[in-house]
């Protein structure tokens, strides 16, 4: 990964806080100080960096860090939160007009995927909801634009509307209206030429096309991979045609995406699908909760911390930390956890989670791979009871039978078995790392995994 | 002063006087913004302290130079008022020019890019990049320019996956009136290079320029098709390509840097092409680029129409960058 995230970011501080039972100012400013780099690196604009910031010290300055969580957790909490509520809930609906056909107008800057997501948003609304789209090329500028979306057209089997390049855009989305209603297309979907915001003629042209079809929805395609300047595109694209929705496209990729914070920010409009691949089927329900992760360059790690706060029994959980710290944690509560843990994301980005955790040598030992995990639940659901509570029982025809139960190596079981014990050392570190006895400021990790 | 002087004198009674002017009226946006905000800032503080310099990160960030770079240069720049004593902020804008200059010039003299192209015998270039950064109209436009030249040019449409990108490079071929050398859509990309290889061998063209298909760098079976279409071009013609030409958008924010990286890494991308400069984007990554990874950027895109492709020149750019700055600078 090219960018440290957020968790990573805030590491040095919070090793230096940590003891601390509240976080003061100096700390909240060091930590707001991280965020701010950890947004900016993520191409989040920086005013709403700024703006945010200072939304975030607001809450963070003086409050007392909560019992199961350090403050730097805290801090990500909150963070978490503020850039939950920015994004705003999930809003995947597309507009149905009272009288069909229902008009969707495309419109962006060259590049950004509009035909695509054109092609991507038709086959969606045929499979999903059942409708009858026209495709209405009203690219007239780029060469073999039109050529493109009847390729994708007579890919999905659906038609497309187009009268040449000699034919100005608007006459070409009047003309495709009437021929929808004729042959009874219940959704019109019109691709337009990408242009740049500050382009007043065809700027003109978008908004001569929506006096004349009246769209019911004006989605804004945005590239994944925009920078600063996403801001200036979505604020002009916004004012002059007030846009009613984002697609953001190329998400597939590894930008952090902050560009989908800006855009938010200034157009306060809903985000509401997401390109994930080039294939025709890969357009999603966009996800605010996952983008705000992901800006923050921690998988899905953010909500995990409330999963995990939500789901947990507190009890057991204090058992099992009793457990780690006596060094007594078993294959059985081991498999348990995982079925916990398996339910709340990805095993790394929990780990990575842990506060100087990354810096852990025990770990580089400790290989989650996620595909494993159900081999690993294999391997030990395989053993005796006795086999679970004390693997140090373990001989070669036990790992023998062991294997063959589960359908796995021997060689795996071994390693598992290695896992295992580096994962109890681990577990002895981290308790010694935390300060170990009770009683001081309940930093004790309440993780179920722990 | 000097500095400014001898970029004043370059530009000033010479016939690179035209291309400047096409750089300042193709960055005006860009420039306007950014000098504006830097004399905004100058006017702004009095005195150069730690509010003075956050501005200034906040300017150069909003151009997407990067954070680290930021960083390092705000390093660089607090050394350097340090050093000299400044404390007058009128004086700061002419240290700022000169750090920025610095990082965009590095360490070679060298400053305007030219292709690298072999006299008398077949030159190839492949053209890479992401998808929508604007790889086929890049192509269209070095062809025009290259056939202008006296160039004979033959494009190879080795972007087989997009729908109507063949076609979008034919229209170009007509356009520009160079050949098009194609396979059905869906094709192996690397057999439609290796035929355009044998087409511009046989026709004894200069020139063979390599469209490809858009794929983000994270794609290792993409990337991986690429290398693969470097290789049949490399067995076909020993040096070749002669040059490696990544596309970048110059609204991509730091996944550019990513691009840069990985794209190097398949390709061993020789330079770069920025495209879209001519919106309200910055460009700013061009800095960070040249900063991090010594990849020296050959044009730049400032417009939709067939000339708007211009061969980059760190001088001119520089020079349109900050030609209110180095106005008011001469006085």
């Amino acid at each position: 990964m090219a960018f440290e995230g957020l968790a990573d970011r805030l590491q040095s501080t919070i090793q230096k806080i940590k003891g601390k039972g509240k976080v003061t100012e100096q700390d909240v400013k060091e930590m707001t100080r991280e965020v701010r780099l950890a947004l900016l690196e993520a191409d989040v604009n920086f005013k709403v960096v700024k703006d945010f910031v200072k939304r975030v010290k607001e809450r963070a300055v003086g409050q007392e860090v909560m019992e199961s969580l350090t403050p730097g957790q805290q801090v990500i909490k909150v963070v978490k939160e503020e850039l939950t509520s920015l994004m705003g809930g999930e809003q995947s609906k597309i507009a149905v007009a009272d009288r069909s056909p229902t008009v969707i107008m495309m419109v962006g800057l060259q590049g950004a995927g509009k035909t695509t997501t054109t092609g991507k948003l038709a086959n969606l609304l045929r499979k999903k909801y059942n409708r009858k789209p026209l495709l209405v090329a009203a690219d007239i500028y780029r060469p073999a634009a039109i050529k493109q979306l009847e390729t994708l057209g007579s890919q999905l089997g659906m038609p497309v509307f187009s009268l040449g390049t000699e034919v100005s855009p608007v006459e070409i989305a009047n003309k495709a209206i009437e021929q929808a209603k004729a042959e009874h297309n219940d959704y019109v979907i019109i691709d337009t030429a990408g242009r740049l915001h500050v382009d007043t003629d065809l700027m003109d042209e978008l908004q001569q096309i929506k006096t004349n079809v009246n769209p019911n929805e004006i989605f804004l395609v945005v590239d994944a991979m925009t920078g600063q300047d996403a801001v200036n595109v979505a604020e002009s694209f916004n004012e002059q045609l007030d846009i009613s929705g984002v697609v953001l496209t190329k998400l597939d990729g590894d930008t952090r995406g902050g560009a989908a914070l800006s855009i938010k920010a200034v157009t306060d409009k809903p985000i509401k699908f997401a390109g994930m691949g080039e294939k025709l089927d890969e357009l999603e329900a966009f996800h605010p909760e996952r983008m705000a992760s992901r800006i923050l360059g921690m998988g899905d790690v953010l909500s995990l911390i409330e999963k995990a706060q939500d789901n947990v029994d507190e009890k057991k959980a204090k058992e099992l930390e009793q457990k780690m710290r006596s060094a007594s944690f078993t294959f059985d509560d081991f498999l348990e956890q995982m079925g916990q843990v398996k339910n709340m994301g990805p095993l790394e980005d929990l780990i990575g989670m842990l506060p100087g955790a990354n810096k852990m040598k025990g770990l580089k030992n400790v290989q989650f791979d996620e595909k494993q995990i159900s081999h690993v639940e294999a391997i030990i659901q395989s053993m005796t009871k006795k086999e679970r509570q004390d693997p140090s029982l373990m001989n070669a025809s036990r790992k023998k039978r062991i294997a063959k139960g589960s359908g796995r190596s021997v060689s795996e079981v071994n390693r598992l078995l290695k896992q295992f014990e580096d994962m109890k050392k681990m577990m002895k570190q981290m308790t010694n790392m935390q300060g170990g006895k009770k009683g001081k400021k309940g930093k004790g990790l309440n993780f179920p995994f722990m | 002063m000097s500095f400014f002087k001898k970029l004043k004198d370059k530009f000033t009674g010479n016939e690179e006087t035209e291309v400047s002017d096409k750089y300042k009226e193709g960055l005006s946006k860009t420039r306007n913004s950014f000098s504006s905000k830097i004399n905004d800032l100058v006017a702004k503080y009095r005195k150069v302290d730690e509010d003075f310099f956050e501005d200034l990160e906040e300017i150069l960030i909003s151009a997407d130079v990067g954070v680290s770079t930021v960083m390092d240069l705000i390093d660089e720049l607090k050394m350097e008022v340090k050093r000299q004593n400044i404390k007058d902020t009128s004086k700061v804008k002419e240290v700022i020019s000169e750090k920025l200059v610095e990082i965009y010039y590095g360490e070679d003299n060298e400053s305007v890019e030219k292709l690298n192209l072999q006299e008398g015998e077949l030159s190839v270039v492949l053209f890479v990049g992401v998808n929508g950064v604007g790889k086929t109209t890049t192509i269209g436009k070095v062809a025009h320019q290259l056939k202008q030249e006296g160039k004979k040019v033959v494009l190879a449409a080795g972007d087989t996956f997009r729908a109507g990108a063949i076609e979008q490079l034919e229209v170009w071929g007509e356009r520009v009136g160079v050949e098009v050398v194609k396979h059905n859509a869906g094709s192996d990309p690397a057999a439609v290079i290796y035929d355009g290889v044998k087409a511009a061998k046989s026709r004894n063209a200069d020139v063979l320029l390599c469209d490809t298909a858009g794929r983000l760098q994270n794609k290792v079976n993409l990337m991986n098709e690429l290398s693969k279409v470097k290789r049949v071009i490399e067995k076909e013609i020993p040096g070749a390509p002669h040059e490696v030409l990544l596309v970048l958008d110059a609204t991509t924010g730091q996944n550019a840097m990513s691009q840069a990286k990985t794209f190097s890494e398949s390709t061993d991308v020789t330079g770069i092409v920025l495209t879209k400069l001519d919106g309200t984007a910055k460009g700013g990554i061009v800095l960070a680029i040249r900063n991090e990874l010594q990849i020296p950027v050959k044009f730049i895109g400032l417009g939709e129409k067939v000339t708007d492709l211009q061969s980059f020149d760190a001088h001119a750019f520089v020079y349109g960058l900050f030609a209110d700055m180095l106005d008011d600078n001469q006085e």
